[in-house]
């Protein structure tokens, strides 16, 4: 029966090629489309590290004095260097890491490469066992590194690619800002998206080239990037940050047992209460510890553009859909007399019905097949855009299927009223007329 | 042209002619929206910088190795810069217009004043309004002897020392008009900190903040005498002609590696390409919203051409019929014209209740603001004139069809 109806099915779209082609490629195009923009929404909104999302959070806390004081406002998104100093050393999550931005000046000893200023993040040793960061040679640092301010290095495959063609680093001195460091760990592939840990570099961007201790870029004074807020007398040159009113670090950590969060936010409530009665708080205890997903909703960090060209695209496929409705209902019921004469042979009209839901399932894979193409398309437009997530918008499996099946289901919705319509068909007047 | 003969025969194709009218409706709500969105962007893409756009030229440079007196090396690079053959103007800064890296500060007009008044960005460094071409309109420029030195101002904020803090300002007649509605704001006094006043010497007409996130807001800047030391975040600017900036930009580069041949260029371009990478999304988002109207007018348009179709083959023998009984071919053609019109004018009539309830949508998700009443004629005339396009074809096809049809296989 099926494979009957699907022979039906592409004789009938065969005898009206023009019909059927301004159907599948209507139902192309709003696919095509609106699969573009979701597979770069789905992508976007990705989790940045899944299965481990859940046990990081964020900590804020508000140092900041009376001036501009708002009651219930936003705690600051960074920590000043004596708070984020003082949470690192209570240790009370299971894991924790105090960071900034910088850049350093990279001073290759090949000759043939000039020197050049590379992204760099400035963090404690637990940043590595946090984040599940991938190595592909030795490892990171340790507690006593940070400890000693050691001229110690870990730097991403890439450049490891640039600088010794892939090869073992490790051991080897890499020359940054006239100080020799030692190269210590490779990391492996690892781009998470977003850009979660400090979102002020771009919530897309890549992964730095080089990290190292806090301690050791603080000692050597390496020049820091990234957002830097500052209240009061605040205000100091880059040497001199860490005493000065400004939050410019950040700070994560790692909740294992979601019991204990609950505890931890009392830890900060109360930490904020004793630095308030130490007099370098002036303003009520105000405290926020957001889990990483619910820090990167709070940041925005999904465009709204991209938000607001996915409603486009929904709007757009409706369009398609509706256009579809109309031009199956013109089909089906330019073929009332050939249904009249099924129904009249005994056809019940459940199978007139099946029959022509087999052919809108026959467009919509049609259409799904040409929007997928039109998917690849349009996300390889994406790609070409200046925004600083374009290089991300590539399809995956699960979107992949996600549009056949897209296709296929809006298809067959908009097959139903015609095909329901061209059921009411009465067999006796159909074949009077002819 | 008799309109009661056209809506009786649409009332016996309910169905088909609501699902038109809906397609109609849609893409005249979507268009109108569209349309909209793509004024803002381009109105947001021509927001003005008050400076000599196409005679500005932007690098910075980045050192290996750190000069030991960070100010001298600024002197001996800006010296250095001026000796570049078609240079007009050099001045060093810690941001440039559109630039999007900035300081910013939190003004008062009164030092106990709980809450700011406004934010607003500082340039910091030598030689600013006069080398990016913002024009002063009324007080003087700033005087080399009202600047000092970066690293003296940040470490009498921390000491709370009001003596080694500049005291004077150039600000923007919109920052002057905003903070004294009225009123000359020469020589007036603006609050950085509850202890450090600058008083207002010179407006400039228009000095746009690198950080320009919304109009009203864009013009709050201000231009302090602070003068910066080499560091990776000072940029220098240059003023050349418009038609000498890709050799001044080769000149200057050269000579800047010459005082110190290991330092690392870390952006080199002219104004116009700061403003082409500061609105890249807005010119993206407004291409991508032009594809998407083509794209939605050309569907409409192919699924008025397939119902058109369908309704000419399902009336051929009425066709027939009225031609036999005395119509013209023009009658013919005039009735699927106006049936088309009839349906695209309730079309269109929905979709701007629709590009309404559109607009009200986004107002409250993207904080647009309301959709002006010149955009909905936009949308209804594209919609009429794609119908009457799409209709001329099969509506030709129906006049053609001879009155000997009603004759055939009654």
């Amino acid at each position: 029966m099926f494979s009957y109806y699907f022979d039906l099915a592409l004789r009938s779209l065969k005898r009206n090629r023009v019909l059927t082609a301004l159907m599948i490629v209507a139902i192309a195009l709003g696919i095509g489309a609106s699969m573009t923009m979701l597979t770069v929404l789905h992508v976007l909104t990705g989790n940045p590290l899944p299965g481990k999302s859940q046990t990081l959070f964020y900590p804020q806390i508000d140092p900041r004095d009376m001036a501009d004081y708002e009651a219930g406002e936003e705690p600051p998104r960074q920590v000043t260097w004596i708070d984020g100093m003082n949470l690192l050393r209570e240790k009370r999550a299971d894991r924790q890491a105090l960071m900034t931005g910088g850049a350093v000046p990279v001073q290759p000893t090949q000759s043939a490469l000039d020197p050049f200023f590379s992204d760099a993040r400035y963090t404690t040793a637990e940043f590595f066992p946090m984040f599940d960061t991938p190595f592909r040679f030795g490892h990171g640092w340790t507690a006593a590194d940070d400890e000693a301010r050691a001229r110690v290095v870990v730097i991403t495959n890439e450049l490891n690619n640039k600088l010794y063609s892939g090869k073992d680093s490790t051991g080897q001195t890499l020359r940054m800002k006239d100080t020799a460091f030692r190269i210590i760990g490779v990391l492996g592939d690892w781009r998470p998206n977003p850009h979660f840990y400090d979102l002020n570099m771009g919530d897309y961007s890549g992964v730095e080239s080089v990290f190292m201790p806090l301690s050791t870029s603080r000692d050597l004074h390496l020049p820091l990037n990234g957002s830097r807020n500052c209240w009061g007398r605040g205000g100091a040159d880059e040497a001199h940050f860490e005493n000065a009113s400004c939050v410019w670090l950040q700070f994560w950590a790692q909740i294992n047992d979601p019991a204990k969060v609950a505890g931890y936010r009392d830890f900060l409530e109360h930490y904020s209460q004793e630095q308030k009665t130490l007099g370098r708080f002036q303003r009520p205890a105000n405290v926020r510890l957001p889990s990483l997903m619910e820090w990167l909703d709070i940041n925005k960090v999904v465009p709204s553009d991209v938000r607001l060209q996915t409603w486009l695209a929904l709007g757009f496929l409706l369009v398609c859909l509706v256009n579809t409705v109309g031009l199956m209902l013109a089909k089906f019921l330019r073929r009332s007399g050939e249904l009249g004469v099924r129904r009249a042979l005994g056809a019940s009209r459940r199978a007139v019905f099946g029959q022509l839901l087999m052919e809108s399932a026959v467009i919509g894979l049609a259409g799904g097949a040409g929007g997928l193409l039109l998917a690849f398309v349009g996300l390889w437009l994406v790609r070409r855009q200046p925004s600083d997530y374009a290089e991300l918008a590539h399809m995956d499996v699960a979107m992949l299927a996600a549009t056949v099946v897209a296709a296929v289901v809006s298809t067959l919705f908009a097959g139903l009223l015609p095909a329901w319509r061209a059921c009411q068909i009465t067999p006796a007047l159909q074949l009077k007329s002819q | 042209m008799d309109i009661l003969p056209i809506l009786s025969t649409l009332r016996r194709h309910k169905l088909t002619s609501w699902l038109l009218i809906l397609e109609i409706a849609l893409t005249c709500a979507i268009v109108c929206n569209a349309v909209f969105l793509i004024g803002q962007r381009l109105q947001r893409m021509d927001m003005p910088s008050g400076v000599a756009e196409h005679e500005l030229l932007q690098i910075q440079v980045a050192d290996a190795v750190v000069p030991p007196n960070p100010y001298a090396r600024i002197s001996e690079d800006v010296a250095a810069l001026r000796q570049v053959p078609g240079v007009i103007s050099v001045a060093s800064t810690n941001e440039v217009p559109f630039g999007n890296s900035s300081s910013n500060g939190n003004l008062r007009l009164d030092p106990n004043q709980p809450e700011r008044t406004l934010n607003a960005t500082t340039y910091f460094g030598e030689d600013i309004a006069k080398t990016m071409g913002a024009r002063l309109i009324s007080g003087r420029d700033l005087q080399p002897d009202d600047f000092m030195n970066v690293d003296v101002v940040l470490k009498a904020l921390g000491t709370g020392d009001s003596k080694n803090i500049p005291s004077v300002t150039l600000i923007t007649r919109t920052l002057g008009e905003r903070l004294w509605p009225g009123q000359n704001p020469l020589g007036r006094e603006v609050w950085l900190t509850p202890t450090v006043a600058l008083r207002v010497v010179g407006v400039l007409d228009s000095l746009v903040r690198p950080n320009a996130y919304d109009t009203s807001s864009a013009q709050y800047t201000m231009v302090v005498p602070i003068r910066m030391g080499a560091s990776k975040d000072e940029s220098y600017v240059i003023r050349t002609r418009a038609q000498d900036r890709d050799a001044v930009m080769t000149a200057a580069l050269a000579a800047l590696k010459k005082i110190d041949p290991l330092r690392v260029v870390t952006t080199q371009r002219s104004f116009d390409d700061i403003r082409n990478r500061y609105f890249q999304d807005d010119r993206a988002m407004a291409g991508m919203l032009a594809g998407v109207i083509i794209a939605l007018l050309i569907v409409t348009a192919l699924g008025i051409v397939g119902l058109a179709s369908f309704w000419v083959s399902q009336r051929r023998r009425t066709i027939g019929v009225r031609r036999a009984l005395g119509a013209t071919r023009a009658n013919i053609l005039h009735y699927f014209q106006t049936e088309n019109f009839l349906l695209a004018t309730i079309g269109i009539a929905l979709g701007m209740a629709l590009a309404y309830a559109i607009n009200l949508f986004l107002m409250t998700k993207y904080e647009l603001p309301r959709l002006p009443a010149e955009y909905f004629p936009i949308g209804a005339i594209a919609l009429w004139i794609i119908g009457q396009l799409a209709v001329l074809g099969p509506a030709l096809r129906a006049s053609a069809v001879p009155p000997v049809v009603a004759t055939r296989s009654v």
